[in-house]
């Protein structure tokens, strides 16, 4: 799927080339929020995993094979920032040491491999994840859902750039045909991979997937033996410090716990609160974002079976033309129309993804500055000890982001056990 | 990270094309292909100009042209493609040996072929005599944002670590009978791509320390400063220039 030099023109390629510059610029910058001083090696390490898993095969049937393409995968692994940035790297080195992909179609490769799939898979993703319940399965199943789309959706970036600056004769009806149709076929090899990939990573280490930060659930404390009610701990300021207090006695564990309790009842929920509003639009169009990429998912098989209609194996195509989606649509024979529709089409669904794609970013960091500094701190603070787990844990209060890391430590220390919710 | 890191992309040598600073090899490539794509494709003597050029580069470079041919097996899936061309392109036909094949898709597999090769050709040339670390500092003097390349530097660098690691999964996992055969095999492999993620990750997170513990603020020393004089440019810009020169011809004629 890497272009070579020569596929698209000069003008196509210099403007694919801008945008993925600025795209990268972005991701730098927010690569820099989500990893602070951590971002070259961890970035790093993380291309270095992408580049490898690109050489795993995984076998289909019959001696052939395929492999990840990891757009989605890193999306939900690293967050978007840092997936950008790692398989643009992993494209750059490509180029210019493998001779994979042209120098001058570095932008393109880059636009549509590196930052469509990232994008739209992550914009879906976290669509998905706000919907469905708050559990582990969820998080497979969307990005499972996520990677689907992101490589169709990328085969239909690849399309409307060829649409504009291809330097082939061929029509845009059947490129669109055979690169949406093939690449939804490999869409569900990726997502099949993607989604067992996220699930190993989830089973052993959940609060590195990304992704899944928004799972973990407030610690709580058995209070009273091992039958004892569950407290909520949210507010205590030192989890560990009261899960150690609670299994001597009950009542400066609870004293601890009210006595911290307005302090940090002002911090974190009144932050989550006045963020409902903007997860409750991102929420909304990032269901209309599925709206549309669903339409180019039931598209693509439309486009097969046209094509096995014009090939004379149906000879009246009804069914096809009772489908009244717009954008399913196009014609293989009528260049002209399926150049404007197709077009339409995608100038719509690219819209809505930058759309979707900045409104969800916005939102993510904004909840993120809330919780900025612990999450750093938790992260690195795995290997430090108790101490160090249980203070990230206090300070990310209400919004739970970092809980994870300290989550297993009170639960090996103390009789902290984290909490279901919902 | 001493011996045994030398990619096998590189042919060590100390012609004068490696001895050139690398940004100046970088420009000069990126220069070139931009050329060559816009090259009007009815120009067919005009690649094969290009072609004796970077031949001309080869051989002073003394890379042999069955490494060099080697290494352009890269472009094969995208040479079946282009033999696809002639036979869904619409256009007037011409038959030969009995087959259709359309005029404008002739064109435009030789298109796509004739300069996918040459851009090939130039990126393994340029990554054959060139080190990677000098490719890297090359960049950077290319103004390429410096996080960016110390990304890179560090997904080249521990790259081979975590094939390697890759590699011995593999190992073990067909050393205990394991074959993966189908789809059936995908919940197995994709275990070893998670379990690869944590290690790459964690690896980050210690190099990360380690690094922090020398002294690490951000930024990595540059110990030598790679400065091009005007010869050096002049010598590296010979290949662009002849070859927008040829360019020039082949919009004209």
């Amino acid at each position: 799927m890497h272009v070579p030099d020569g596929f698209i023109d000069v003008p196509v390629s210099a403007a694919t080339g801008v945008v993925a510059a600025g795209a990268v610029a972005v991701a730098l910058r927010g690569a820099r929020r989500e990893l602070d001083e951590r971002t070259a090696p961890l970035a790093g390490l993380v291309a270095a995993f992408v580049f490898a898993a690109q050489m795993l095969n995984f076998p289909v049937a019959a001696g052939t094979s395929g492999h990840l393409l990891g757009g989605a995968l890193a999306a939900v692994l690293v967050g978007p920032y840092t997936g950008v940035l790692c398989v643009s790297v992993v494209l750059l080195m490509q180029g210019i040491l493998f001779a994979d992909g042209g120098l001058t179609a570095l932008g393109v490769n880059i636009t549509d491999m590196a930052v469509v799939t990232t994008v739209v898979s992550y914009a879906l993703f976290r669509g998905l994840v706000r919907v469905l319940p708050r559990t582990r399965r969820s998080v497979t199943v969307s990005s499972f859902v996520a990677a689907l789309v992101s490589v169709p959706a990328s085969a239909l970036a690849f399309t409307l750039i060829y649409a504009v600056g291809g330097t082939t004769d061929l029509p845009i009806g059947k490129v669109l045909t055979a690169m949406v149709g093939v690449h939804v076929l490999i869409g569900v090899g990726e997502a099949a991979i993607t989604a067992l990939t996220v699930g190993a990573v989830i089973a052993v280490r959940p609060d590195l997937v990304y992704g899944a930060r928004g799972l973990t659930a407030p610690l709580k404390l058995r209070v009273g033996g091992p039958r004892g009610e569950l407290v909520d701990v949210a507010s205590a300021p030192t989890a560990a410090s009261s899960a150690a207090a609670t299994v001597t006695a009950d009542s400066p564990a609870t004293a601890t716990a009210t006595g911290a309790g307005p302090l940090t009842a002002s911090g974190g929920p009144a932050g989550a609160r006045s963020n409902r509003t903007v997860w409750v639009t991102g929420l909304v169009t990032a269901l209309v974002l599925a709206g549309f990429v669903s339409f180019y998912a039931s598209a693509s098989p439309d486009g097969l079976e046209k094509v096995a209609a014009d090939q004379g194996i149906d000879k009246k195509a009804e069914p096809h033309h009772a489908a009244d989606s717009p954008l399913a649509d196009y014609g293989v024979r009528d260049v002209a129309d399926a150049r404007l529709s197709g077009g339409l089409a995608g100038a719509i669904g690219v819209g809505a993804t930058v759309v979707v794609g900045s409104g969800v970013f916005w939102a993510v960091r904004r909840r993120r500055t809330y919780a900025a500094g612990a999450v750093g701190r938790a992260a690195s603070a795995t290997g430090t000890g108790g101490s160090g787990g249980s203070g990230g844990f206090g300070g990310s209060g209400g919004s739970g982001d970092s809980a994870d890391s300290g989550a297993g430590r009170a639960d090996a220390t103390g009789r902290a056990v984290p909490g279901e919710r919902g | 990270m001493g011996a045994g890191h030398a990619h096998r992309l590189h042919r060590p040598g100390n012609s004068s094309v490696h001895t050139l600073p690398p940004h100046c090899k970088l420009a000069a490539v990126l220069c070139f292909v931009v050329v060559v794509v816009s090259t009007p494709r009815t120009a067919v003597w005009a690649f094969a100009l290009y072609a004796a050029l970077l031949a001309g580069v080869a051989a002073v470079a003394r890379t042999p042209f069955s490494f060099l041919l080697r290494r352009m097996l890269i472009e094969v899936p995208f040479v079946a493609f282009a033999f696809l061309m002639p036979f869904v392109v619409p256009g007037p036909e011409v038959r030969f040996l009995g087959v259709p094949l359309s005029v404008p898709g002739l064109w435009d597999a030789w298109n796509v072929l004739a300069k996918g090769s040459l851009g090939v050709a130039a990126s393994v040339l340029l990554a054959a005599t060139t080190e990677l670390r000098s490719l890297l500092l090359g960049l950077q003097r290319l103004r390429l944002p410096p996080l960016l390349v110390q990304i890179a530097s560090f997904m080249i660098r521990y790259g081979d670590v975590i094939t390697d690691e890759m590699r011995r999964m593999s190992v073990a996992r067909r050393s205990r009978g394991f074959e993966a055969r189908g789809v059936r095999h995908w919940g197995v492999l994709a275990k070893t791509a998670g379990a690869l993620f944590i290690r790459s990750y964690e690896r980050g997170e210690r190099v990360h320390l380690a690094m922090v513990s020398r002294g690490y603020v951000g930024a990595m020393p540059v110990i030598e400063e790679a400065t091009a004089s005007r010869a050096q440019w002049a010598y590296a810009g010979a290949l662009p220039l002849t070859a927008l020169a040829v360019c020039l011809l082949g919009w004209l004629l």
